[in-house]
């Protein structure tokens, strides 16, 4: 079932897939995307690899352990809800921090917005992310 | 027992002491401040919008109760580390015991009835854990569960009527509801019965009693303090408390009567009955429990000294005696009334301490267990029913005079009537601190009753019947009158009694003993609970995954088509113009797809009709203006489908003969189930749509969150604590996932053929 | 068109009932599945349909333009969809190893934790003594007959 077209596709593709995962995570805030999509395409991407090479050569490539990252991206969620303590505000307040100078006639008080309701939704990217990457290498190793 | 060679550590051993002692005198220095009639309070807001605060009030009766706990806690504690030195489980003792001693500080100092609640249930589980102490021992485990099914059972009904009381009252603080006064409101028979399952099991009356002598089981420390100087006097502290607002009715009066001198009599028979000094003992605490709320019944200046005096003098009297047998256990390893012997020679202080509180139990002046007994035998005098009363309490106190001649004089002043199991010495100073101390404050205080009064019971009567009330006067000395003559008279048939103890003795074990035992009855009671646990699991937990899956279908649709039908909320035929043929198409590959995923026989087939179907799901959300969605269902489809073809390699055929069978039964339930559905949501389409929710995220979404995708600000920003709570679950779902695939090795070969490797 | 779309979750939650009633775990999945698909779509169409407008702010603007899909459905449903995912597979990877262990996909002979009330009493008179107290043996000797017998 290996076929070699799809093998040396897949790491291209993967790869690929894997930059646009990011792409569609940092526009979710104004178009669609974000988290959940961009964790859904890279793990994706990982199954697509799986499948074509094989399961330790993703798991190679990958190089931590998915379900590491699955619970890395769950704290990091925490934290993007703690950082609102720090002002005092409700837990999950969102953050803002803004660098750059002002665009005018837009409520954006800076050119390059941060945010940690940007670290929540890393944090969503990485959750999904793991999580589909472990229940798809685990399924793949039981054949 | 490790005896005198253990040590307990500092922090096991001397910190709880510490505390208690702490305690003791801080509620000391509140005694001039309440004496004088005020009530220092603090109070926190805990459930504001139920009207809920979690306060603390020392008002005269918390400060009796305070004091008793916080001192003759410290004094158990101190003879524990001396009776349990060098147990392994030391520190563990010491923590229950103190949890139990804040939590019953805390039960008698609340000053809301929730809070007392909450530490009302902490004293029961700190009691369950100390009665079940002895673990290894499965009678000790049975007795304390029984302890707690009784007790929690009891304050399960309290519960109920503390949020009656609540209602009625409109306030959940107890100085403002005995202020108004629950006696005229309607419910006030329902509170009452349930206020008295809740004392009555707690301070264990007949026939709620059965649980406090099998509580024994605890270490003696252990029932010194729980179960004869504190939790059980909960169910007497919450009628002391709740007195204002319960008493003066007739219902109060009577229930109150019969069951505490019901109690007071029962108990003080089987005292005598008994052969284990502990046991003897357990039962005349019964015996004070039964009198303290006979006396509580009254509302006379007199009853309420009386109850005041009596509470405090029996704490003395009994946690000493209880820690004296602890002692005789301890020095001699055995507690058997046959036995014991000669003790006063190696044991003379231990004697000295037993001689001074079983005075005080006997009631023999200048103790003040005298004093207490004068006052109550005058109360009588005063009640509803003098002779009834009256004849109670001189019934109970002849043959408390007997068992205190029994547990005082017997193991000290006779005979050894045979060889002991270890040969008897004095035990260690810290043991014998508490008894003497306890003891001694009995002649002290019977001699100097000024502080008692001053700081103890006036507050205490006061506090009960209102400013004007008149409480009687502590004195040896009060003339010659009929509760002199009562004294008289209880003493001589006392010793008269103590004198016949083996026929008292063997008389009492054939009329009891032909009682049916309520303890057997409990254990048939629990044998019926489990067998009818088993017997309704099997009918409602069959096993059988079709089954369970049937009834929620069944529920389903019954309750959906049949509240439908009966409310008469069909929905109007709908208006299908705005159709478009190329939205048909689209609708009808996801219903020709589910239709064949349904009836398909062929794995692959079937696959491939779920991929159409969700994919036409995702196309839906296209249509109807939700990329994000529709991309997010693309995307599990896709892996929905890696999934299911990677576990069809290793799964057989759907059905051995490679044909699905119809099912019509099953189909007329899901065509149910299906109908239901659609006519709920076309009722739903009917009604009018709220859209303030939406509208606020629309005009929120850029000016406040900066997000230009209202979708995403959702997730990430306003709803981000919801959002956190689903990835944590999809967290689980592959970590527990993966740990099913990792753990256990698969046991391929077993099936049939065609799943080896 | 939003009533048809209901006649549509009608037939899709019949089918997935119908699924879910077989004996084969398997096609309980694949009811899983669509139900899943039903009950995302109920919560979408809760919020009324409305095509071609999806909820974005176009750039330079503070409020999306007025007659916008509702975006609270959408935001509910997108995440559903994650969960069901999430749900889907462990019961797929837990039938997965059922079949391993126990040999069958059927759930009615998926007895290994309650086992039927015939064969119970046989393994309580050999494994347990009689005054045990636990009425629900689970013992490995039981759980492993249990499972041969499901397998001849």
């Amino acid at each position: 079932m290996r076929s070699i077209i799809l093998r040396t596709g897949a790491r291209y593709i993967c790869a690929l897939m894997l930059v646009f995962s990011v792409y569609m995570l940092l526009r979710g805030h104004n178009e669609p995307g974000g988290g959940f999509i961009g964790g859904l395409i890279g793990g994706t991407a990982f199954a697509l690899y799986a499948i074509g090479c094989s399961v330790a050569e993703a798991r190679r490539a990958l190089r931590v352990l998915p379900q590491n990252v699955a619970v890395a991206g769950l704290g990091i969620a925490l934290l993007a809800g703690l950082m609102a303590g720090l002002d005092g505000d409700a837990f999950f307040e969102g953050q803002w921090l803004f660098l750059g100078g002002e665009v005018p006639g837009t409520y954006s008080k800076g050119a390059l917005p941060l945010s940690s309701v940007l670290v929540f939704d890393i944090g969503v990217y990485l959750v999904v992310f793991g999580s589909v990457a472990t229940l798809v290498f685990a399924m793949e190793e039981e054949i | 027992m490790a005896g005198a060679q253990g040590r307990n550590g500092i922090v096991a051993g001397w910190l709880p002491v510490a505390i208690a002692a702490a305690l003791f005198a801080f509620f000391v220095s509140l005694a001039p401040e309440v004496a004088a009639g005020r009530a220092p309070a603090v109070s926190w807001d805990w459930l504001p919008s139920l009207g809920i605060a979690f306060g603390f009030r020392v008002d005269g009766l918390a400060l009796t109760f305070a004091l008793l706990i916080s001192g003759i806690g410290a004094l158990v504690l101190l003879y524990s580390n001396a009776y349990l030195a060098g147990h392994p489980q030391y520190a563990r003792f010491a923590l229950f015991l103190t949890s139990f001693m804040l939590a019953m500080l805390g039960l008698v100092l609340a000053a809301d009835l929730i809070a007392l609640f909450v530490f009302w249930e902490l004293t029961t589980i700190t009691s369950y854990l100390l009665i079940g102490f002895i673990h290894e021992d499965p009678k000790s485990r049975r007795n304390a569960l029984q302890a707690l099914f009784v007790t929690g059972g009891g304050a399960l009904a309290m519960l109920a009527g503390f949020i009656l009381i609540g209602m009625a009252a409109g306030t959940f603080d107890i100085a403002a509801i005995n202020a108004a006064g629950l006696q005229a409101h309607p419910w006030y028979g329902a509170i009452l019965v349930l206020m008295l399952i809740g004392a009555f099991t707690k301070s264990a009356q007949v026939p709620l009693h059965f649980w406090l002598p099998n509580a024994m089981a605890a270490p003696t420390p252990v029932s010194a303090f729980l179960h004869s100087a504190t939790m059980v006097k909960g169910g007497v502290y919450l009628l002391a408390r709740l007195h204002p607002s319960l008493s003066g009715t007739e219902a109060w009066l009577w229930s109150l009567t019969l069951f505490g001198g019901a109690t007071a009599v029962f108990a003080s028979l089987q005292a005598m009955r008994q052969t284990d000094l502990k046991q003897a003992l357990a039962y005349t605490t019964l015996m004070a429990l039964g009198t303290l709320v006979l006396l509580l019944g009254q509302s006379t200046g007199y009853a309420l000294t009386a109850f005041a005096a009596f509470l405090v003098v029996h704490s003395l009297y009994k946690a000493a005696l209880f820690l004296v047998v602890g002692c005789v256990d301890h020095e001699t390893g055995t507690r058997q009334v046959g036995v014991l012997g000669g003790l006063l020679r190696p044991m003379p202080a231990t004697a000295l301490a037993a001689a001074l509180a079983a005075l005080s139990m006997a009631g023999i002046p200048p103790l003040l267990g005298f004093i207490a007994k004068e006052i109550a035998y005058a109360s009588a005098a005063q009640s509803f029913a003098p002779l009834l009363v009256a004849a109670t309490l001189l019934a109970a106190n002849v043959l408390m005079v007997a068992v205190a001649g029994v547990v005082a004089i017997g193991p000290f002043w006779q005979r050894a009537r045979g060889p002991l199991p270890k040969a008897p010495h004095e035990a260690p100073w810290a043991m014998l601190a508490g008894p003497l101390l306890l003891a001694a404050l009995g002649l002290g205080l019977g001699l100097l009753p000024g502080p008692v009064q001053t700081y103890l019971v006036d507050p205490v009567v006061l506090g009960a019947l209102g400013p004007g009330a008149v409480p009687a006067e502590l004195k040896l000395w009060a003339g010659v009158n009929l509760a002199l003559v009562l004294s008289g008279v209880t003493l001589a048939l006392g010793i008269a009694v103590w004198l016949a103890r083996g026929a008292a003795r063997r008389a009492l074990e054939r009329a009891l003993g032909a009682l049916p035992s309520l303890d057997a009855g409990w254990d048939g009671f629990m044998d019926g609970l489990k067998a009818f646990a088993v017997w309704q699991t099997r009918i409602i937990q069959g096993g059988r995954l079709r089954v369970y899956m049937a009834t929620m279908f069944v529920v389903v649709a019954a309750a959906v088509g049949g509240s439908m039908l009966l409310r008469g909320a069909l929905p109007a035929w709908p208006d299908l113009s705005d159709v478009t043929p190329q939205n048909v198409v689209l609708l009808g590959l996801i219903g020709a797809g589910s239709v064949l995923a349904a009836f398909t026989g062929s794995r692959i087939l079937a696959m491939a009709a779920l991929g159409v179907t969700g994919i036409g799901v995702a196309m839906t959300f296209i249509v109807f203006s939700a990329p994000d969605v529709a991309i997010t269902q693309l995307l599990v489809e896709t892996l929905i489908v890696v999934l299911v073809a990677v576990a069809l390699l290793r799964l057989p055929q759907l059905d051995p003969t490679g044909r699905p069978s119809f099912r019509p039964w099953d189909a007329a339930l899901a065509a149910a189930v299906g109908i239901g559905t659609t006519l709920v949501l076309l009722a739903v389409l009917q009604q009018p749509l709220d859209l303030s929710l939406t509208a606020f995220f629309e005009a929120a979404s850029y000016p406040e969150a900066f997000g230009r995708n209202i979708v995403n600000v959702i997730l990430v920003d306003f709803r981000a604590l919801d959002t956190f709570g689903e990835i944590a679950v999809v967290v689980i779902a592959a970590l527990s996932s993966y740990a099913l695939l990792r753990t256990t090795a698969p046991v391929w070969g077993r099936g049939p053929g065609g799943t080896r490797r | 068109m939003e009533e048809l779309t209901a006649v549509l979750i009608g037939l899709l939650t019949a089918c997935a009932v119908y699924l879910m009633l077989a004996r084969n775990v398997l096609r309980f999945i694949f009811g899983l599945v669509l139900i899943s698909n039903a009950a995302n779509l109920v919560i979408f169409l809760g919020g009324r349909l409305t095509a071609g407008a999806p909820p974005l702010i176009e750039s330079g603007q503070t409020a999306p333009p007025p007659g916008v899909a509702n975006a609270l459905p959408q935001a509910l449903v997108l995440t559903a969809i994650v969960i069901g995912f999430g749900l889907f597979a462990f019961a797929l990877i837990l039938m997965f190893r059922a079949h391993a262990t126990l040999g069958t996909l059927d759930s009615e002979e998926m007895r290994l934790a309650e086992p039927r009330p015939d064969l119970r009493a046989v393994d309580e008179a050999d494994a347990m003594p009689a005054d045990a107290e636990d009425p629900m043996p689970a013992t490995d000797e039981a759980a492993t007959d249990e499972a041969s017998g499901a397998a001849r």
